[in-house]
C-alpha cells in the first residue's frame, strides 16, 4: 500500500549565533499508511514538535523530502500548497493560545471554510454539525474562546481541524495541557473520530501511556534523531534501543505496590541541546550499554522485526 | 475556639491542619478555593495532595506558608498547628523566620523561582546568611555542600553559574538545595516535576525521597500525576472543589478507593500494557468554584449519585483504620462507617 | 531551557477561571474581550473622572458659544482688564474680551488639534508598524531607522523645527505633531505585531491557508490595538500640551485666535496686575491633560490581562 505520508531524510537546522547550528531534526525518515496512527514520542529537544510543523510546511525544511499522497509538499508553489492544506490539519497543545481571542468560535470555525471556499453559504450549519460531533452544543457559536474550559476548547480545536474534511491530522501534544479527568474524554474522542472518518494521525506526545493507547505504531525521537520505530505492542513489549528502555523504565505507574518495589533505575545525566552535537550516537553520554563505536559513528537504522527498527550499534 | 496543647504522643506530628478555609473575594463572587480541609503530617512522612484544576491543592500549600495574595484571598478560618503555635495567627515576622528555615517550599517552574541575575551559589547561600547568620564565604561553602548533596555534578563550579546556564533538572535540584539547607521540618513541593522530562523527573523524585528520608524531613507533595503519587507517597489526600474527598494510605487509595471520584480518576488513566479499546473516562467538567452546586460538588459527574447527594453535602466519614472520605454512597470494601 | 516543557496547565489560572458544566457561560451577554475590558474600565473611579472631564471638554468644544452671551473676538475697552466677576467669571483681557468665552473657544482648538493629529498619527503609524513587524527585512529596517530619526530629537524641539520650517499655521502644527507621534505608534505596533505573529492562533490561520493580508487584518491587527489605544490617549494629552507650548512661543495659532497657549503668551505682560489672565488658561491646560491621562491610565489597566478579572 502506498503510504499517505512519506518523509525522507528530513533535516531542520536553526542557526545559533554565528557559527553554530541547532539540529532540531536531523535526518529523520519515516512513513505513515492511510488510516494509521503514528505516535511520535520523545522528551524536550527531541524535535517532535518541529517535525510536525515541517511536515505540514508550516516551517521550511533545511533539506529532505515530504511526500503526501505522492505530492512533493516542500516544492509546492503557494497556490498549490494552499489547496493541499485542505487535506492536512493540526491540533495544538494549548487551546487557549490556538484561538484568536477576538474571534467568536463560530467565526473561528467558519474561517477555514471561507479561506478555502468550501461549504459556501453553509458554513454555520457545518460548524454546528462539527460541534455536535465533538460533544458540544451548537448554541455556543457566538461565544469567545476564554469562556470555555480547556477540555471544551480543545474539542473545538478538534472540530476546527475537521472543517476542511482533511484526511491527515497532526496532533501536537493535544491533551498535555488538560486536566487528567478530561484527558481521557478527549482521547476517546480522538479515537472515535479516527475510526469514524478513517483519519490518519501523527500523534505527538511525551506521555507514553497516551501514546500507547492511541497509536498503531510508535516512533521514538532523541535529540533530533529517530531512535526506534515499531508497532505499538512491539515497542512497549520489546524495546530494543537503550533510550526507549530507559524511557519506559522511567515511567511512573499508578500502582504503589509496583512503584515502591521497583529498584531505582533512573538513568544518569541530562539531555543536552542538539547544538553542534558531536559525531556518533546522540545517546552516547547517557547510554548504559555504550560501546566505543557509538562515540565515533552514527548508528544506522537496523531492522529488528517486522516494521521494527532501532538505530543502535548493539543490533547492527 | 479553645486552644489545644500538643499531646505528648503526637510529638511526631509535624503539622496539623484543622478546618482550613481560604477564600478569594473577586469581582465574580467568592471563590472557596479551600473549604474545610483537615490533615496532618508526621516526621519523615510523605503526604500527597492530589487534585485537578480548581481542586484547591496549590492554594492549600500556599496557605500553609501564608503566601496567599491578600487582596483578593484570605484564610478565613481554621488552624495550622506547627511547632506549638497556630500559623494562621502568626505575625509576618514570625512567618519570615519560619519560611525557609522550618518550612520550605519549592514550586513547579524553577526558572521563575530563581533570580536570574544572581549566581546559584549566592542564592542557595542566602538561606544560610539570612537564617543562620553565616558570613558570605561560610554560606557559600555550605551552599556548595548542599549542591553536592542534591547530586549536581561539579558543585563548586556550578555554584558560580547563573540559572539560565542550568538545565531544568539542575535548577530544580538547586531549589531543593535551597529549600533543605536549613534542615526544615517540612518541605512543601508544589508540582515539582511537572515541567521536567520523564527521565529527569525520575531522578529528581528519587533525590527528594532519599534526602527527605535521610533528614527525616516531612514532605507535602502536591501533584496531579497519580504515577508520581504512587511512587512517592505514604499517605494521600484527594481534593475536589476545595475539600478533601478521600484521605488514606497510598496502597488503600489505589487498591480500594472509597470515593467515586478517586475511583473514576484511577480508572480513566491510560495505563501501559492495558491494551484498552477505550478509556473509562469521567464525564463532565470540574465545577466552577463561584457556582458550586448545593450538596456534593462531585454529584453532577458521579455515576452513583442519588437525590441525597444533590441536596446534602456529605460529611467526613472516618473509619477505624484511618481511611477517611466524604461520600454518602462510597464504594464497596472498607465502607462500614463508624457509628 | 531544553529539558523543561512549557505547559500552561489549566490549574495555573486563577481559581475561578476554567471549568464549568457544559452550559458554558453564566450570563446571556456575549463576553467579547472588548466587553470585558469595558467592564474593567468602568470599575476604575479615576478613569470615570477622567472620562467625564474629557466629555465636558468635547461638549464645550462642539457647542461652546451657545453657553456664552459673549463673543470670543468682540472687544470692549470699557471693561478692559477686569478681574473675575459674576459678569465675567474669568475676567477680561486688555481688549475687554471675555476670557471664559475665549477659553471655551480655545477648547475647540485644543480638541481639534489633538484629535486630528492623533488620528493622523494612527493612520500613518499603524500600517507602517504592521509592515515592519510582520515582514521585517529591508522594509522594516528602513521604517525603523526613520523612527529612530524622530526619536533622536526632543519632542518640543522637533515640533518647533518642523513648524518653523513649514510655516506657523494650525494645519502645519497638526502635521508636525502627527509626524512626531507616528514614530511612537510604529514602535508600539511593531513590537506588538512581532509578539502576536508568533502565537499559535496565527499559525492556525496559516495552517488553513490564509493569505498574509487576511491574517494581518483579522488576526494581528485586532490583537495589537490595545496598547495603541492606550498610547493614543496619552498622545491626546501630549498634543494639547505641545500645541499650547508652540502657540505660547508664537509658532502655533496666530492672534486673534484664542488658543490657550496664545492666551498664556498674551498674559505675560500683565502677570503682575492681572494674574487671572495667566491662571485660567493654565488651569484649562492642566484640566485637559489630566483628564486624558486619567483615562489613559484606566484604559491601560483595563487592557492588562493580569489586572482585569480573568
Amino acid at each position: 500500500m502506498t503510504p499517505l505520508l512519506e518523509v525522507r531524510n528530513l533535516h531542520k537546522y536553526y542557526p545559533v549565533g554565528r557559527n553554530s547550528q541547532l539540529k532540531a531534526v536531523d535526518d529523520v525518515s519515516l512513513s505513515i499508511q492511510p488510516g494509521e496512527v503514528l505516535g511520535l514520542v520523545g522528551e524536550s529537544g527531541c524535535g517532535k514538535t518541529t517535525f510536525g510543523r515541517v511536515v505540514l510546511s508550516l516551517q521550511p525544511a533545511t533539506s529532505g523530502e515530504v511526500v503526501f499522497d505522492s505530492i512533493d509538499v516542500l516544492s509546492l508553489q503557494s497556490k498549490d500548497l494552499r489547496r493541499l492544506r485542505r487535506r492536512m490539519q493540526i491540533v495544538f497543545q494549548d487551546p487557549y493560545s490556538s484561538f484568536n481571542p477576538r474571534m467568536t468560535i463560530g467565526a473561528a470555525l467558519s474561517f477555514p471554510m471561507k479561506v478555502q471556499g468550501m461549504h459556501r453559504g453553509n458554513e454555520e450549519e457545518r460548524a454546528v454539525e462539527l460541534l455536535n460531533r465533538v460533544g458540544l452544543d451548537g448554541s455556543v457559536l457566538n461565544r469567545y474562546p476564554h469562556e470555555f474550559s480547556g477540555g471544551q476548547l480543545q474539542r473545538i480545536g478538534i472540530a476546527r481541524a475537521l472543517t476542511l474534511d482533511s484526511d491527515f491530522i497532526v496532533a501536537d501534544e493535544p491533551v498535555s495541557a488538560l486536566d487528567v479527568s478530561i484527558q481521557s474524554q478527549v482521547l476517546n474522542l480522538f479515537k472515535d473520530l479516527q475510526e469514524e472518518f478513517n483519519l490518519t494521525y501523527l500523534f505527538i506526545s511525551h506521555d507514553l501511556g497516551v501514546v500507547e493507547f492511541i497509536s498503531d505504531r510508535v516512533a521514538v525521537l532523541y535529540m533530533g534523531r529517530l531512535a526506534e520505530i515499531a508497532p505499538t505492542e512491539d515497542l512497549f513489549g520489546d524495546p530494543r534501543h537503550p533510550y526507549t528502555q530507559s524511557l519506559l523504565a522511567a515511567v511512573l505507574h499508578p500502582d504503589p505496590t509496583l512503584e515502591k518495589s521497583k529498584p531505582s533505575m533512573a538513568i544518569e545525566g541530562e539531555i543536552s541541546t542538539p547544538i553542534d552535537p558531536p559525531p556518533g550516537c546522540r545517546f552516547y553520554g547517557r547510554c548504559p550499554k555504550r560501546m566505543d563505536i557509538c562515540r565515533v559513528q552514527d548508528p544506522p537504522m537496523v531492522p529488528i522485526g517486522p516494521r521494527h527498527s532501532a538505530a543502535c550499534w548493539l543490533h547492527a | 475556639m479553645t486552644e489545644r496543647a500538643p499531646k505528648a504522643c503526637d510529638s511526631s506530628v509535624v503539622l496539623r491542619v484543622r478546618d482550613l478555609r481560604t477564600h478569594f473575594f473577586t469581582n465574580e463572587g467568592v471563590v472557596k478555593a479551600v473549604d474545610g480541609v483537615d490533615f496532618e503530617i508526621r516526621r519523615g512522612e510523605i503526604l500527597g495532595i492530589v487534585g485537578e484544576s480548581g481542586s484547591g491543592k496549590s492554594v492549600t500549600g500556599l496557605s500553609l506558608m501564608r503566601l496567599i495574595a491578600s487582596p483578593p484571598g484570605r484564610i478565613v478560618s481554621g488552624q495550622i498547628e506547627f511547632g506549638g503555635r497556630d500559623l494562621v495567627e502568626a505575625s509576618t515576622t514570625e512567618m519570615q523566620d519560619i519560611r525557609g528555615r522550618r518550612i520550605s517550599m519549592i514550586f513547579q517552574d524553577p526558572l521563575t523561582s530563581l533570580n536570574p541575575v544572581l549566581r546559584i551559589g549566592y542564592q542557595v547561600g542566602e538561606v544560610f546568611r539570612y537564617h543562620l547568620g553565616l558570613s558570605r564565604s561560610k554560606a557559600l561553602h555550605r551552599a556548595v555542600d548542599m549542591l553536592r548533596a542534591t547530586e549536581i555534578p561539579s558543585p563548586d563550579r556550578r555554584a558560580q553559574s547563573y540559572p539560565y546556564e542550568l538545565s531544568g533538572g539542575m535548577r530544580q535540584r538547586a531549589m531543593i538545595a535551597m529549600a533543605l539547607a536549613c534542615e526544615p521540618e517540612l518541605l512543601i513541593a508544589d508540582e515539582p516535576t511537572t515541567a521536567l522530562d520523564v527521565t529527569v523527573q525520575a531522578q529528581v523524585l528519587e533525590l527528594m525521597k532519599t534526602i527527605c528520608r535521610e533528614r527525616q524531613t516531612a514532605l507535602l507533595l502536591i501533584a496531579h500525576d497519580m504515577g508520581v503519587v504512587a511512587h512517592m507517597c505514604d499517605r494521600v489526600a484527594v481534593m475536589y472543589a476545595g475539600k478533601i474527598v478521600e484521605y488514606t494510605d497510598v496502597y488503600t487509595l489505589f487498591a480500594r478507593p472509597a470515593h467515586p471520584y478517586t475511583a473514576g480518576l484511577l480508572r480513566s488513566l491510560p495505563r501501559l500494557g492495558a491494551n484498552l479499546r477505550r478509556l473509562a473516562s469521567l464525564e463532565g467538567q470540574p465545577p466552577r468554584l463561584t457556582r458550586l452546586p448545593a450538596g456534593c460538588a462531585f454529584a453532577p459527574r458521579c455515576p452513583r449519585a442519588q437525590d441525597r447527594c444533590r441536596e446534602v453535602a456529605p460529611d467526613l466519614t472516618r473509619l477505624d483504620n484511618g481511611h477517611q472520605f466524604r461520600c454518602h454512597f462510597p464504594l464497596e470494601n472498607d465502607k462500614e462507617p463508624q457509628a | 531551557m531544553h529539558d523543561t516543557r512549557t505547559i500552561s496547565r489549566t490549574d495555573e489560572r486563577p481559581p475561578d477561571a476554567a471549568g464549568s458544566d457544559d452550559a458554558v457561560a453564566e450570563t446571556d451577554q456575549v463576553l467579547s474581550p472588548t466587553r470585558l475590558a469595558w467592564k474593567s474600565f468602568r470599575r476604575s473611579k479615576l478613569g470615570l473622572v477622567g472620562s467625564l472631564m474629557v466629555l465636558l471638554l468635547i461638549v464645550i468644544a462642539i457647542g461652546g458659544e451657545q453657553f456664552s452671551p459673549y463673543d470670543a473676538y468682540s472687544m470692549d475697552s470699557s471693561v478692559s482688564l477686569e478681574p473675575p466677576s459674576l459678569a465675567h467669571p474669568a475676567g477680561t483681557d486688555r481688549f475687554g474680551r471675555d476670557q471664559l468665552t475665549r477659553l471655551m473657544e480655545g477648547t475647540r482648538i485644543s480638541m481639534l488639534v489633538s484629535f486630528v493629529a492623533v488620528v493622523l498619527s494612527l493612520v500613518i503609524g499603524i500600517p507602517l508598524g504592521l509592515i515592519a513587524g510582520y515582514y521585517g527585512g529591508l522594509a522594516g529596517t528602513v521604517i525603523m531607522r526613520g523612527v529612530d530619526v524622530v526619536f533622536a530629537f526632543p519632542t518640543i524641539l522637533l515640533a518647533l523645527m518642523l513648524v518653523a520650517t513649514l510655516g506657523a499655521s494650525l494645519p502645519n502644527l497638526i502635521l508636525a505633531i502627527a509626524v512626531i507621534f507616528q514614530a511612537n505608534v510604529v514602535r508600539i505596533v511593531r513590537a506588538s505585531v512581532m509578539s502576536v505573529k508568533e502565537r499559535e492562533f496565527v499559525e492556525a490561520a496559516r495552517a488553513v491557508g490564509a493569505r498574509d493580508s487576511v491574517i494581518m487584518a483579522q488576526f494581528i491587527l485586532p490583537n495589537v490595538l490595545s496598547p495603541v489605544i492606550v498610547q493614543a490617549t496619552f498622545h491626546l494629552s501630549l498634543a494639547i500640551f505641545i500645541e499650547a507650548a508652540l502657540s505660547f512661543l508664537g509658532l502655533g495659532t496666530q492672534p486673534p485666535t484664542p488658543s490657550w497657549g496664545l492666551m498664556l503668551n498674551e498674559s505675560r505682560t500683565f502677570i503682575e496686575f492681572a494674574p487671572w489672565l495667566t491662571i485660567f488658561p493654565g488651569l484649562a491646560i492642566i484640566f485637559a491633560v489630566l483628564g486624558f491621562n486619567l483615562m489613559g491610565d484606566a484604559l491601560r489597566d483595563a487592557f492588562d490581562p493580569r489586572l482585569s478579572q480573568r
